[in-house]
């Protein structure tokens, strides 16, 4: 089969079936059980570090560059 | 050590451009070599001036002297886009406007690609690129990785903006849409975002949150997506390295479709989830409360990034494309619609228990509208895209009117709140200058964006109406020039939207402009000549 209708059939069952069920497991994965506190925790934040960053632990030393 | 690597490499750069000023083949690239011969000069001078000094990286504070630049640079190139915006549209009205002097400088033609690059990528990519590395900053609670890195990113971006406009009006472009950059500022754009993708992803290894928050990932599939885009429909070979001209790898339909594929996914990465990551931070700081749902975020981006890639194809439908591909491009479109209106409504809801803001807080106001023509042009866009529909609005006004309902409804209002938000704080101020000042901008824009996109649905429609008539006979019943000849009203309506626009624009850099100089700063918190907090 030449490239063409080999990569158009490719594309129109086994890569569409994959894509979708990738799809479908990131939103499952959003739903599971247990997510909500974690979403709340990280929706909120936003509302911290706003006017510095949280010190380094081993400052390592970066020239600028 | 490293200094004089850069002294070696910014000198080489200048004298290599200037030898390449001497051979250019064309005016283009003459002009836009000594740009670049002048631009590693002025680099070369500051950097020597910097040697032996101690380079002294506070580490405890965020870096915002590049974020303040990119605020201003934002502001300044809204200014000269919306300006540009208006010309044309006057020049479209009243074609004597198209003076005889400026021929082949001047005219509608060289200025037209001028004024969409300034606006997406002058206004819009300063604005991305600055409010990309103050969000990831604050929340991945770390300074920006790569030291000076960033004010690479920064100025290397100005310069393709300088390249690209004096490029265009000297007829230096590849004639692609949105990707009119000749192939040399191909080759800058490419580092300068190799570098933004560097500073962004390496920020964000070194964050102190667990969670990557969603802003974050609209920004890093912007990036990531950009590049992709970018290096498959610039794929050219120059005709000389001493000339501006170059020769596409492909041709006919391929290049058609690569070409909108790039188009659309411009639109959806760099105008839409760029701008997104915007919305996801900025609405929900500006009006004190988390985002509405954070699930549905999530949802939001991954239905995004699975489906927008697909859409490119409604740019051509009934064309050489074959017909399942233009389908395809119709569907996604269809089902992209719906993703849409949900961060529309992630977006509003955020303000829920919160809509009195509406009343007292302008800046609250623009976010709002902002997302109302996010959702607004999101449905439009997926009609337009029925094949059906697309056979009556191609190639006339209504796609015109589209695509400003989302730019200067969308893109320009979110911009504009982010802009607001974001001086205040920079500069340790109190607060804006003049909400009074704000309101106007508000009024101004929203008023001018209804008298754009309402002219253009009349005019679009019209024109549309008027090329498919046929008498009894089957012929056709007007000319191209008596649908022009019917726009004029339109037009002047159009240009008086835009000029009402960019009116609003010029009262926002002043009063940006005040909040900074008619303003005492409070104790600096964040300054970079703050005192070390240790």
């Amino acid at each position: 089969m030449e490239t063409y209708s080999f990569l158009r059939t490719l594309a129109d069952s086994w890569g569409l079936l994959v894509m979708t069920l990738c799809f479908l497991g990131i939103i499952a994965w959003a739903f599971r059980p247990g997510s909500r506190k974690t979403h709340e925790e990280i929706a909120s934040s936003i509302f911290r570090n706003e006017q510095k960053p949280v010190p380094q632990a081993g400052t390592r030393d970066e020239e600028a560059l | 050590m490293w200094d004089y690597a850069k002294l070696i490499a910014l000198g080489a750069i200048a004298v290599l451009a200037a030898i390449a000023a001497n051979h250019a083949r064309d005016l283009a690239y003459l002009v836009n070599a000594i740009t670049v011969a002048l631009a590693a000069g002025i680099a070369f001078v500051v950097v020597l001036r910097g040697v032996g000094e101690p380079k002294v990286v506070n580490r405890n504070e965020y870096l915002d002297g590049v974020i303040r630049l990119g605020v201003i640079a934002t502001a300044f190139w809204g200014v000269v886009g919306f300006l540009v915006g208006v010309v044309i549209a006057l020049q479209l009205s009243f074609p004597w406007l198209n003076f005889e002097v400026l021929q082949g400088i001047g005219n509608f033609g060289r200025l037209r690609p001028l004024h969409t690059s300034a606006v997406i990528f002058a206004f819009g990519g300063n604005a991305l690129i600055c409010t990309a590395f103050y969000v990831v900053q604050r929340t991945s609670a770390a300074r920006l990785w790569g030291g000076n890195l960033a004010w690479f990113v920064f100025w290397g971006w100005q310069l393709v903006i300088v390249l690209a406009a004096t490029g265009y009006i000297l007829g230096g472009t590849q004639s692609k849409e949105y990707a009119e950059p000749v192939w040399y500022v191909d080759i800058l754009i490419t580092v300068v975002w190799v570098a933004f993708l560097a500073v962004y992803a390496g920020t964000l290894m070194n964050r102190k949150e667990p969670h990557i928050y969603v802003a974050n990932w609209f920004y890093l599939s912007f990036i990531l997506t950009i590049a992709m885009l970018h290096l498959v429909n610039n794929m050219a070979v120059p005709v000389s390295v001493f000339g501006s001209q170059s020769v596409q790898l492909t041709s006919g339909v391929q290049d058609a479709m690569i070409q909108w594929w790039y188009g659309h996914n411009a639109v959806g990465f760099f105008l839409t989830a760029g701008f997104l990551g915007m919305m996801y931070y900025f609405v929900p700081k500006q009006a004190e409360r988390p985002v509405y749902s954070y699930k549905l975020s999530i949802i939001h981006f991954w239905a995004l990034i699975f489906l927008y890639i697909w859409a490119g194809p409604h740019h051509l439908h009934y064309t050489a494309l074959p017909e399942w591909a233009a389908t395809l491009g119709m569907v996604f479109s269809v089902i992209l619609w719906m993703p849409s209106w949900g961060g529309m409504i992630n977006g509003l809801m955020t303000l829920s228990g919160a809509w009195d803001k509406l009343r007292t807080d302008p800046v609250i106001r623009m976010m709002v509208v902002a997302i109302g023509f996010y959702g607004m042009a999101t449905f439009e866009g997926p009609m337009m895209s029925i094949k059906a529909v697309n056979s009556l609005s191609h190639y006339t006004d209504w796609t015109i009117g589209h695509v400003h309902s989302g730019a200067l409804g969308w893109n320009g209002m979110i911009t504009f709140g982010a802009l607001y938000y974001l001086t205040p704080r920079l500069w340790n101020r109190e607060g804006l200058y003049s909400l009074r000042l704000v309101s106007w901008h508000f009024w101004l824009a929203t008023i001018g964006i209804v008298l754009y996109a309402s002219s253009m649905w009349v005019s679009g429609i019209m024109e549309g109406l008027m090329w498919r008539e046929v008498d009894a006979n089957g012929f056709l019943v007007n000319a191209f020039a008596d649908t022009v000849g019917s726009k004029f009203p339109m037009n002047v309506v159009r240009a008086l939207g835009g000029a009402m626009y960019l009116l609003g624009g010029l009262i926002m850099a002043y009063n940006l402009w005040m909040t900074v100089r008619a303003q005492d700063a409070r104790a600096p918190v964040n300054a970079n000549n703050a005192i070390p907090a240790e």
